[in-house]
C-alpha cells in the first residue's frame, strides 16, 4: 500500500531530513512513526502526501510513484489520504460542521450526500453535538478530533496523523488513539507519528523508528 | 455534468456573497473600473457623433469655380468649353446665382439671413468634380481655371473635409491608445483586489490545497469575483457615459439651436454599448486569472 525504497530528502541549504529510508506498509496495517523531534517524522508523512518531493528514491502509494506525480494529479492522491496535521489547520471563520464539509465540497457529491457524510464523520469522533460550535470553543482534544473528522470525511483508505497527541494530556491522547484504532479495525491503513514512547508502549503496534533521518530496527 | 454545474453555481454564489459582505469595497472597485472604462467609451461616443456631422460633407475633392459678375459672354463660353473638354474633369455643373440663393435659403438657419438681403450677393458658379485625386494634378487644374478671365475665385472644397478626417483619425488613434492603457489599468486593478481577497482567505486556500482541492476548484470563485467586478464596472461605465453625454447635450442643444441645427451628441450605438460589457467582464476575469495563478504557484511546495 505504502512503500519507500532508498528515499532521501535533502532541503535546500543541505539539511538532510531523510536518508536511505526503505519500508513497506500493507493494506489495513497500523504503524507508528517514532523518533525525537527533528528525526524526520513529518518529512516522511509529507512525502506520502506529495507535500514534499523526495530528493532520491521512490515513494509508492497504491502502486503510484508519488514523487513523480504531475501537479494536476496530486489533488486526487490527497483525496484518498486522510491527513491530520501537526497544527491541525482548522478554519476558525466557520462552524465545526462547515470545517468537515470543506473536503466534501471538492468532489462530485451532492449537497445532501456531503452533509450526510459530514454528520457521520462528526458522529464517529464524538462531536455530533458540537457541529454548530466554532472550533475556537472546542477543547484541545475536541479540536484534534475535529481534525480527524475532516480527514476521514472523504472515506480515505489511508489515514495519517502527524503528532496528533502532542499537546494533549494522557487521557485525551488515549482517546484519540482509540479513534484511530477504530478506523483501523474497519480496514483503514493508519500511520501515526509520535515522540511519546509511553503511548507507543501502551498500543502494541508496528513501530518505524527514525533517528537522524534513518530507520533503525 | 450536474456536479460540474453545481460547483459553478456554488462558486458564483460564493463570489456574490463575498461582494455583498464587503459592499463598500465592491462599490468602490466597480467605480474605479467604471471610470477607467468610461473615458475611452465616452471619447468614442463623442467621436462617432462628430463623424456623423462630418459625413454631411463629401470627402471627394471638389472645385468651386466662382465667376466674375462682369465677365463677358465669350469669356464665359470659353470657360464652359474648357470644362466640358478637359480630360481631368469628370463632371462640371453650372449653378446660376438664382439657384445658389434658393439652395442657401433651404439651408437650415440661413433662411432668415437670406430673407434680410435686398439683393442677391452670390456669383454664378461651376461645381467641378475632377478625375484627379487631391495633389499636384488637381492643383494644376485649379491654377489653369484661375487664369481664365471669367473666373473670380477657385476654391478646393475638399480641404477642410480632409483636415477634419485627418483630425478624426488622430483622435480615434488617441482613444484607442487610451483604451489600451486603461484596459491594462483595469487588469491591474482586478489583479490587486483579487490578491487582497486571496490574502484574507489564505488559510482556506492552503488547507483546501493540502486536502485535495484542485487548482481549478480554488480558482473558480475568484474568476467569478473578477468577472462580476468587471461586469459591474462596465455597466457603471455605460451609465457614466450616458449621464455625461446627457449633461453635455443640454449645452450642445443651446449651441446648435443658435446655429439653427438640431445636432445632438448621440449615445453609443447599442452594438458598441453591448460589446463593452463582455470586454470589461473579460478584463476582470483576466486580472483574477493572473492573480490566482501567481498565488497558487507561490504556495506550490517544491
Amino acid at each position: 500500500m505504502i512503500s519507500f525504497s532508498g528515499v532521501a530528502k535533502r532541503y535546500s541549504g543541505g539539511y538532510e531530513a531523510l536518508r536511505g529510508v526503505s519500508f513497506a506498509i500493507a493494506e489495513g496495517e497500523f504503524a507508528f512513526v517514532a523518533g525525537h523531534s527533528g528525526a524526520g517524522k513529518s518529512t516522511l508523512l509529507k512525502l506520502i502526501a506529495a507535500i514534499e518531493r523526495p530528493s532520491a528514491g521512490a515513494v509508492l502509494v497504491n502502486g503510484q510513484n508519488v514523487g513523480a506525480l504531475k501537479r494536476a494529479a496530486i489533488p486526487y492522491l490527497r483525496r484518498n489520504l486522510g491527513l491530520v496535521f501537526q497544527d491541525q489547520k482548522l478554519l476558525y471563520d466557520r462552524s465545526v460542521f462547515d470545517n468537515v464539509m470543506l473536503p466534501l465540497s471538492f468532489g462530485e457529491l451532492s449537497g445532501r450526500e456531503a452533509a450526510r457524510r459530514a454528520c457521520a464523520a462528526l458522529d464517529k469522533v464524538g462531536l455530533a453535538a458540537r457541529e454548530k460550535a466554532n472550533p475556537v470553543q472546542l477543547s484541545g482534544g475536541e479540536q484534534q478530533r475535529l481534525a480527524i473528522a475532516r480527514a476521514v470525511a472523504n472515506r480515505p483508505s489511508i489515514l495519517m496523523a502527524d503528532e496528533p497527541t502532542a499537546n494533549l494530556d494522557a487521557g485525551a491522547a488515549a482517546q484519540i488513539l482509540e479513534i484511530f484504532a477504530a478506523f483501523n479495525q474497519v480496514g483503514v491503513t493508519v500511520l501515526v507519528s509520535t515522540h511519546d514512547e509511553a503511548l507507543i508502549g501502551r498500543f502494541a503496534r508496528r513501530v518505524l523508528r527514525l533517528s537522524q533521518g534513518s530507520l533503525s530496527a | 455534468m450536474r456536479a460540474w454545474l453545481r460547483q459553478h453555481r456554488q462558486a458564483l454564489a460564493g463570489a456574490l456573497g463575498k461582494l455583498t459582505a464587503q459592499k463598500y469595497a465592491a462599490v468602490l472597485n466597480a467605480l474605479v473600473i467604471g471610470i477607467a472604462l468610461a473615458l475611452p467609451a465616452g471619447g468614442y461616443a463623442l467621436l462617432a457623433s462628430l463623424r456623423s456631422l462630418a459625413t454631411g460633407a463629401s470627402l471627394d475633392p471638389q472645385l468651386s469655380v466662382f465667376l466674375r459678375a462682369e465677365a463677358k459672354r465669350p469669356e464665359l463660353e470659353a470657360l464652359a468649353r474648357k470644362l466640358q473638354s478637359d480630360p481631368r474633369v469628370r463632371e462640371a455643373r453650372y449653378i446660376p446665382r438664382e439657384q445658389a440663393l434658393k439652395d442657401l435659403q433651404a439651408t437650415e438657419g440661413l433662411a432668415e439671413v437670406v430673407a434680410a438681403l435686398n439683393r442677391n450677393p452670390l456669383p454664378d458658379a461651376w461645381v467641378v468634380r475632377p478625375r484627379a485625386a487631391p495633389g499636384a494634378e488637381l492643383e494644376a487644374l485649379a491654377q489653369e481655371l484661375r487664369a481664365q478671365p471669367a473666373v473670380a475665385h477657385v476654391q478646393a472644397d475638399a480641404a477642410w473635409a480632409r483636415r477634419l478626417a485627418a483630425l478624426a483619425g488622430t483622435a480615434r488613434l488617441a482613444i484607442a491608445l487610451l483604451a489600451a492603457l486603461l484596459a491594462f489599468g483595469l487588469v491591474a486593478i482586478t489583479f490587486n483586489t483579487i490578491r487582497l481577497q486571496i490574502l484574507t482567505q489564505r488559510a482556506e486556500i492552503e488547507i483546501s490545497k493540502l486536502i485535495g482541492a484542485t487548482d481549478a476548484f480554488i480558482r473558480r470563485p475568484f474568476f467569478y469575483l473578477g468577472a462580476v467586478q468587471g461586469l459591474a464596472g462596465g455597466l457603471l461605465a455605460l451609465v457614466l457615459v450616458w449621464g455625461g453625454l446627457a449633461a453635455l447635450n443640454t449645452g450642445v442643444a443651446d449651441l446648435a439651436s443658435s446655429y439653427g441645427s438640431s445636432f445632438r451628441l448621440a449615445f453609443l450605438a447599442p452594438g458598441d454599448a453591448l460589446t463593452l460589457l463582455p470586454f470589461s467582464c473579460f478584463l476582470g476575469w483576466l486580472g483574477a486569472y493572473l492573480s490566482v495563478s501567481r498565488y497558487l504557484l507561490e504556495i506550490e511546495p517544491r
